[in-house]
Order: C-alpha cells, then structure tokens, then sequence
C-alpha cells in the first residue's frame, strides 16, 4: 500500500521581503486528521506561512503542495477551492450579511450553476437553492448559531463571531483548516470552549487542523504535534510535552541563561 | 416563480399603458418615459457601485456607446430591417427590429465594458473612479472626432422609437435582472466582494469575476438606456454623456440607498420628476434642487432605502396592533 499524500507539505519554502528573510528553508508536512500547532515567539514568521500557504504571498524558493498538487501561482480562491480553508487573525466577516448569507457565500464552490441559472430561477435553482439553505442551518445548527441566523453578522458578540468565521471556513468543505489565532481577545471560559471546538470539529468533519497561537493553554490543549517557529527558522517539532522542556525553545521565548 | 410573475405582470401593465398612451396627456408620457430610462440607468449603476462596491464613473460612457450604436443601426438600415420584421408588427404591435437595435447597443456597451473591467479591476476606490471617468472621457473625444457619428454636432432625426413600453419594460427587466442576480447563493459572491475582498477570496469568490460580470451587466442596461435615450429625445449629441452625467446618475445611487434597489428607484424617480416640479420657480430651480438634496441627505443619511424600511417595520406594527 502507498503512503497517502500529504495534505499539506513544505520543502524547503524561503519568503525575503526586501532584505528581511521572514521565512528560510521550512519544511514540514501535514497528514490527514492531524492537529497541528505552529507556534513561535512575536515575529517568528508564523502568519507569514499561512499567507504563502493560502496564495496571498508567493514563496521565493522552495514547494508547497497539497496531495501532490502543486500550490505555486494559484489564486487564494483555487486554493480555498482544493481544500485549504482559513480564519483570519483579526475576524474579517461580510458585515452587511446576515449570519446565514455569510455562510451561504461560502457555498460558491459548491454551486452548480452560474449566473444564467440564476437569473432563469428554473427548478434546478430552486431546488439547489433549497439544499444549500438546508445545509447552511444544518452548519449553524451544529454551532448554536441558529438562533441568531438571520441577524446581521456584525451585531453578534465577539465569540460567536469567532465561532461563525470557523463555520463559514467549514462551508467550503475543506480538508485542512488554518486558524489564525483563533483564541486571541478570548477570556478563559471562551478559551475551554474553543478547546472543546476545535476537537469537536477535527472529529466530526474529519480534516487537519493548523493552529497559530500564543495561548499555550489552547495549543497544549489542542495539538498532537508542534511547529516551533523561531525568526523564521524551525526550530523544534514535536509531541507538545517534548516541546515544553525542549531547551531551545525555551530559549526562544525566554532568552538565554545567564 | 414568485419574481418572474412578477416580471411578467410589470410587462403586461407597461403593455396596457402603451395601448391607453394615445389618451394620456404626452407630457405627463414623456416624463413616465423618462423615468423609466432613469430606472435602468440607476439600478444598473447600483449593482456596479452599490451590490459590488466599485466605485464608477464611467456609466455615461456606456451609455454613449449604446446611444450611438443604437442610433446608427436604426438610421442606417432601420428601414430595411422594418420591412423585414414588418410582417410581426401588426400581431405584437410592438417595433422588433427596434428591439433588436436596442440589443445591439447593449451588447457593444457590455463589451466596452468587459474591456474597461478587464484591466481597471485591479485597482481600488479612487483609482478605479479615475480611470472609468477616463474611459467615458476617451469615448465622448472619440465621438467627437468621429464624422460619421456627427462628430461634435451629434445625430439628429433619430426616429421615435421609444415609447411608455419600452421604456417601462427595460427598467422592470433591469430591476428584475438585478434583483435576481444579487439575491441568490450565487449573488452573495457580489456582496461579499463588495464587504471583503480578501475574505471573499479565502472562501473560494473569485472577487475578479464577479467584478466583471457585474460591469459587464452594468454596461449592458446602460447602453439599452442609451438606446431608449436617443430614440426618445430623437438627438443625440457627446456633451450630453460628459462627466456630469454620470455624477448625475451616482448622486441618484447615493441618494437612494448603495446596494438597494427599492431606494434607488424611488430616488430615480424623485430625481426626474422634482426637477420637472421645480420648473415653476424658473431661476431658481438649481438652488432648490441642490438645498433639497443637502436636506435629504442630512435627514438620511443612508438613502430612501432607510425610510422605506422604516415604513416598512411601522406597517407591520400596525398589523401586529
């Protein structure tokens, strides 16, 4: 039997900006139903490899592949489109639609038909439109939004909006999901919860989680295995009790012994 | 099913109306007919600069690119093709090959626009402002250097095509068109586009597309418009698709609420008929014009889609009583 493909897989990824090399040499990869955490202290690089895995950067050297396919010059839509869905760190939601349009636009990829279809509103419209409403409540059913589904998406209060970026991400049926500090501005009750959804989600929709943050509560709390990002060199990857005593990062995030 | 009866009632009414014109007193007609063709200009600007949120400056462009192309066709071969289409017009007592032109015009607008959106959809705002105002500049110079358009004299004796039907048919099919497009699952990628471009693009809208179709569609009804326009005033000349114009059309937009077509129109047909009021008070009818617009907008702020709803959730106060 063959290996399956990795979901997610960096060789040798470098990024500079000008003269600043944010990322250099990264290589890592991503299996199925894997949590992952990429942690690294302030400026370590971290958001900058979700931007060239999600096609908002282009890498200068090095791969980045999903199940073979290679991820070079493709737009972040076709990325979004072959399975890689993201969160953004500060929340970006679609602030004049509602809680369940914010999730419905997320059913583009999803869609049969086009603009023609569209404006004809035959029975096939009908019917699919029917289907992605059925599925878009089912989602929100699933996260306790449905209460809430046909209020504006700004009027929500910060965690559930959180929690409606993470639904609107699952709506395009990804097979990796990128959070992007998924807990920052969260108190510690919200914190166990997420925890909580994070697992839930892994589960029930089966994909990889890659997780960015700074709350070692949550990535301890998550992860099976650790990315430890240093200037923009891996530093440590491990099991999250190796990574806790690994001397060089606590040297990353501590500084030297004097 | 619910919007297309509905379409199609809006079509049958504007039919009725065309039969009983004759009976109806022709200023009153005329001003019917000019709100109409406002209706297709606006709510079709709205989807470009209101649904997906960029800002242009370039729909009197299109219109012109539709008014001359419009005219041309029924001046040149008009006659021939009634001969052609003759034998259909006492059965539809409707002017197919008129149709037919006004398409055309359409669809030479919507390529224009497909090759203004082509390259501009890359910028943003203010830049994208600049340069569909340069692309309706470039077409009025055109149009000037150009002796078989009239040059800067323009087209006069364009037959008299328009009338209350085709003018009311064109603003239902617009607002109908537009309605349709946004309000579906495949209608929220435009305002997504328009909330979010990054975020759009991180759940699989190509935001670039959706830029296009939209200026594509847009185009499309302002050249229509253009045809309705030049067939109704039976002269065509590049002054009157200058700048102003198209801020003319944004003010209406503005005005009406971004993004929603019940606003828009009711703006549309405030902003042909007041002026007409307004005629009364002679000099000073540009003064009023602007302090009523200023009051509006203090009064407002978010357009008569705003008032409408508020009409709206007190009708159903009043039900609920």
């Amino acid at each position: 039997m063959t290996q399956p493909q990795p979901i997610l897989q960096l060789e040798e990824c470098t990024i500079r900006f000008g003269g600043l090399t944010a990322v250099s040499k990264l290589s890592f990869s991503i299996g199925s139903r894997e949590l992952v955490g990429l942690i690294g202290p302030n400026g370590a690089g971290k958001t900058t490899v979700f931007n060239f895995v999600t096609g908002v950067y282009q890498p200068c050297e090095g791969r980045v592949t999903s199940m073979g396919i290679p991820l070079h010059r493709k737009k972040p839509h076709q990325i979004t489109r072959m399975g890689i869905a993201r969160t953004f760190q500060n929340i970006r939601l679609f602030p004049s639609l509602s809680v369940f349009d914010n999730v419905r636009a997320a059913f583009q990829r999803r869609l049969k038909g086009g603009l023609l279809r569209t404006l004809w509103r035959g029975k096939s419209f009908h019917e699919e439109e029917a289907k992605v409403a059925a599925e878009v409540m089912d989602l929100l059913n699933i996260f306790g939004l449905e209460q809430v589904a046909h209020q504006p998406s700004k009027s929500l209060p910060y965690g559930a909006q959180r929690r409606l970026e993470i639904v609107r991400a699952l709506a395009t049926k990804p097979r990796l999901l990128l959070l992007d500090e998924p807990a920052a501005g969260m108190n510690p009750t919200e914190k166990t919860e997420l925890i909580k959804l994070i697992r839930f989600i892994e589960d029930r929709f089966e994909l990889s989680v890659l997780l960015v943050e700074h709350d070692m509560k949550v990535v301890m709390g998550i992860c099976e295995r650790i990315l430890v990002l240093d200037h923009g060199v891996l530093i440590a990857e491990g099991k999250p009790e190796t990574i806790k005593c690994d001397p060089k990062v606590v040297e990353a995030y501590l500084g030297h012994k004097c | 099913m619910k919007p297309k009866l509905l379409l199609l009632t809006f079509l049958l009414a504007a039919f009725g109306l065309q039969i009983f014109s004759s009976r109806l007193d022709s200023y009153v007609v005329g001003i019917v007919i000019k709100v109409g063709i406002t209706i297709v200009l606006a709510v079709s600007l709205n989807l470009i600069n209101g649904h997906t949120g960029q800002f242009s400056l370039g729909h009197a462009g299109f219109m012109a690119v539709g008014a001359y192309t419009c005219a041309s066709f029924s001046m040149k071969i008009g006659s021939q093709a009634n001969d052609a289409f003759g034998f259909l017009s006492p059965v539809l007592r409707l002017n197919i090959s008129f149709f037919i032109f006004l398409l055309a015009g359409g669809l030479t607008a919507a390529i224009a626009g497909l090759l203004v959106g082509l390259p501009s959809l890359r910028l943003k705002g203010d830049y994208l402002a600049i340069v569909t105002l340069g692309f309706g500049e470039i077409i009025r110079v055109i149009v000037i250097n150009t002796p078989s358009l009239g040059g800067a004299l323009g087209l006069t004796n364009i037959p008299a095509h328009t009338n209350i039907f085709w003018s009311l048919a064109f603003a239902a099919l617009t607002v109908y068109v537009v309605g349709a497009a946004v309000h579906s699952t495949y209608g929220r990628g435009f305002i997504a586009v328009h909330d979010d471009e990054i975020a759009a693009e991180a759940t699989g809208i190509n935001p670039t597309r959706f830029k296009i179709r939209a200026f594509v569609i847009g185009a499309f009804f302002a050249g229509v418009a253009g045809g309705l326009g030049a067939h109704f005033d039976q002269n065509i000349n590049p002054e009157e698709f200058g700048f102003m114009r198209s801020i003319e059309l944004v003010v209406i937009v503005i005005l009406g609420g971004m993004g929603k077509n019940v606003g828009v129109i009711l703006a549309a047909i405030l902003l042909t008929v007041l002026p007409e009021y307004l005629r009364a008070f002679n000099e000073y009818r540009n003064i009023t014009y602007s302090a009523l617009l200023i009051l509006l907008m203090l009064l407002c702020p978010q357009g008569f889609a705003q008032i409408w709803s508020g009409i709206l959730t007190g009708f159903k106060k009043l039900c609920k009583k």
